[in-house]
């Protein structure tokens, strides 16, 4: 039987995270899927923390997690604030409408 | 330690968080009031500034609040650049038809973010230090709710502020894993031993979530576009203050935390310096928009300070703030001017705009002539001591190569910032511009005086403080 270590924790970390970094940049469609990626890349840095602090036998890690966990529902809301005021603005959430600036 | 000790030493944060929240519940109750609740705030800041100044130095909250010299210069610093902004924006906002009071408090939330971050002494408090900052002022730059481009701009810094903090935790969570700790301190000791590879792997994550939040390339890419398009005297705040605590932030996570791994990261902070100072001199050049330009200029400008960090020693410390400094206020006083001009009620934000500046409003124009000189570092201007500082760090550090490569940026730089004197000296106006409001104007005046000649008498004692401010941060 395999037994599951820190690395496999660390290895679905990692691959959890590359994947919220290209959610983010490779994501051309709509920007509620940007905030998942940001979701996705909080988490993977809670699954590193709690695997962490159990290999470490130090709660450090699962307190630090507690306040990732607060801090991501904050930003969620703040990041859905703002995504309103562009809806209102602009009648669309495409990420491509978001290029009035450019240079 | 008792707890009561614990608080003594976290009086300005305390006067902080219990302003602001004291100040929502008042302003949720008079609504109206919005310019009673600015000044409130500007008190409470002001408060906040003669705690910090007063206070007794030391550790709190098991190190994970740090009161030093060097805190307590950023923190003044930072809360007196905040509360300059809440006088000058405020009228702005209240022109344009916005008249929320919830403003001033976010700037009050956003300079405790700030003040946790320059006093941090463990990844917890940090973190909770960066996004109490951010969150803050993502919502600044969207304030302006029914403009299509402050909205884009808050959007923008808002999901690359997030990817940052994203990746500054990643790094925070793999330091704390090969560590076992999350204190500065104790990471100290596991830095030193000979096989940190997993240390530095995250270390490196750790600077380039630092490195977004101070727009050094190559993370820079959201500042034009939030420079643009948020509301310009909030861009005075965005570009003085975060910077200032995100350098302080840099210099002492790299000192007390990572000293015995300086040459591993002096190549990255080199490079990134140098990087910056390209990106911000070439592609300035083709800007004609002057928030935009401006944007530019403080990510070249952010280049020296990193060069200065990078020497890593405590001169380097020292130039770095003495150049932080010096540039805030040059920075905010710019946008001042920006804030102040408008022709036919438009905003001016061109350099087209500023065309014959001198004849309509000699007194701004002098004062945009002397942050342009200054933000070119020529003598006597504030911009050159600032300047004189970091490549003297560097060449004491044995960085060459870096420094002149700086000098060569800053040659180049030259050509926008006298192209900006050149229009508004020589081309004729097209027309007559509004009367510049007060604040802004006393602002931008102030600002310039300080530019030059307040800043030859002014600079000895600034770089005592900075000297002893310096020290604290840990680097040999």
């Amino acid at each position: 039987m395999m037994v599951i270590g820190l690395a496999h924790y660390l290895a679905v970390a990692a691959i959890l995270f590359t994947i919220g970094v290209f959610g983010i940049f490779v994501n051309r469609k709509n920007i509620i899927v940007i905030l998942m990626s940001v979701e996705l890349m909080l988490l993977a840095v809670n699954i590193n923390l709690v695997a962490f602090s159990v290999y470490l036998g130090n709660v450090t890690g699962q307190i630090f997690a507690m306040f990732v966990l607060t801090v991501a529902a904050a930003e969620a809301a703040v990041g859905l604030a703002i995504l309103v005021t562009f809806f209102r603005n602009r009648g669309d959430i495409a990420v491509d409408d978001a290029a009035m600036m450019k240079g | 330690m008792t707890f009561s000790a614990n608080l003594a030493l976290a009086i300005p944060e305390l006067i902080l968080a219990i302003g602001a929240l004291s100040l929502l519940v008042a302003g949720a109750f008079a609504p109206a009031q919005t310019r009673m609740v600015g000044w409130a705030s500007v008190l409470v800041l002001l408060g906040a500034t003669v705690a910090t100044a007063t206070q007794p130095f030391g550790v709190a909250f098991s190190g994970g609040l740090i009161s030093d010299a060097a805190a307590t210069f950023a923190k003044v610093a930072i809360y007196l650049a905040s509360a300059v902004v809440i006088p000058l924006a405020q009228p702005w906002f209240e022109r344009r038809g916005v008249k929320v009071f919830e403003f001033p408090i976010l700037v009050l939330l956003a300079a405790l973010g700030m003040g946790m971050m320059v006093s941090a002494g463990d990844l917890i408090s940090l973190y909770i230090g960066i996004e109490l900052q951010s969150l803050a002022l993502y919502v600044l730059a969207a304030m302006h709710r029914d403009n299509a481009k402050a909205s884009e701009a808050g959007l923008k810094y808002f999901v690359l502020g997030a990817l940052s903090s994203g990746l500054l935790l990643y790094g925070a969570s793999l330091i704390y894993g090969f560590a076992g700790s999350t204190h500065f301190s104790e990471i100290a000791q596991a830095a030193g031993a000979p096989e940190n590879t997993g240390l530095l792997f995250g270390l490196v994550f750790l600077i380039c979530g630092i490195a977004f939040k101070v727009s050094a390339a190559p993370f820079h890419m959201w500042t034009p576009d939030v420079y643009e398009g948020a509301p310009t005297p909030i861009v005075a705040l965005f570009a003085a203050a975060p910077k200032l605590a995100a350098m302080v932030l840099f210099a002492r996570v790299l000192g007390d935390g990572f000293a015995t791994a300086a040459d591993q990261w002096q190549q990255i902070l080199v490079i990134m310096a140098m990087a910056s100072v390209a990106v911000g001199a070439f592609a300035g050049l083709v800007q004609s928009n002057l928030k935009r330009l401006w944007a530019y200029s403080s990510i070249a400008n952010i280049g020296y300070a990193v060069l200065g960090l990078s020497s890593g020693t405590t001169e380097g410390a020292q130039a770095m703030l003495m150049f932080m400094v010096l540039y805030m206020i040059d920075v905010t006083g710019f946008f001042a001017c920006l804030a102040a001009l408008s022709r036919g009620g438009r905003s001016m934000e061109t350099l087209q705009d500023m065309a014959g500046l001198i004849k309509e409003r000699p007194a701004i124009a002098l004062a945009m002539t002397v942050f342009a000189l200054s933000a070119l570092g020529l003598p006597p201007f504030s911009g050159f001591f600032g300047k004189y500082y970091v490549f003297k760090a560097a060449l004491d550090a044995g960085l060459w190569g870096p420094a002149v490569f700086g000098l060569v940026g800053s040659v180049v730089a030259a050509f926008y910032y006298l192209k900006l004197i050149k229009v508004m000296w020589f081309d004729p106006s097209p027309g007559a511009t509004d009367k510049p409001p007060v604040e802004a104007n006393t602002i931008a005046l102030t600002s310039a005086l300080f530019a030059f000649p307040v800043v030859i008498v002014a600079l000895h004692s600034l770089d005592m403080l900075a000297e002893r401010a310096a020290r604290a941060l840990g680097l040999a």
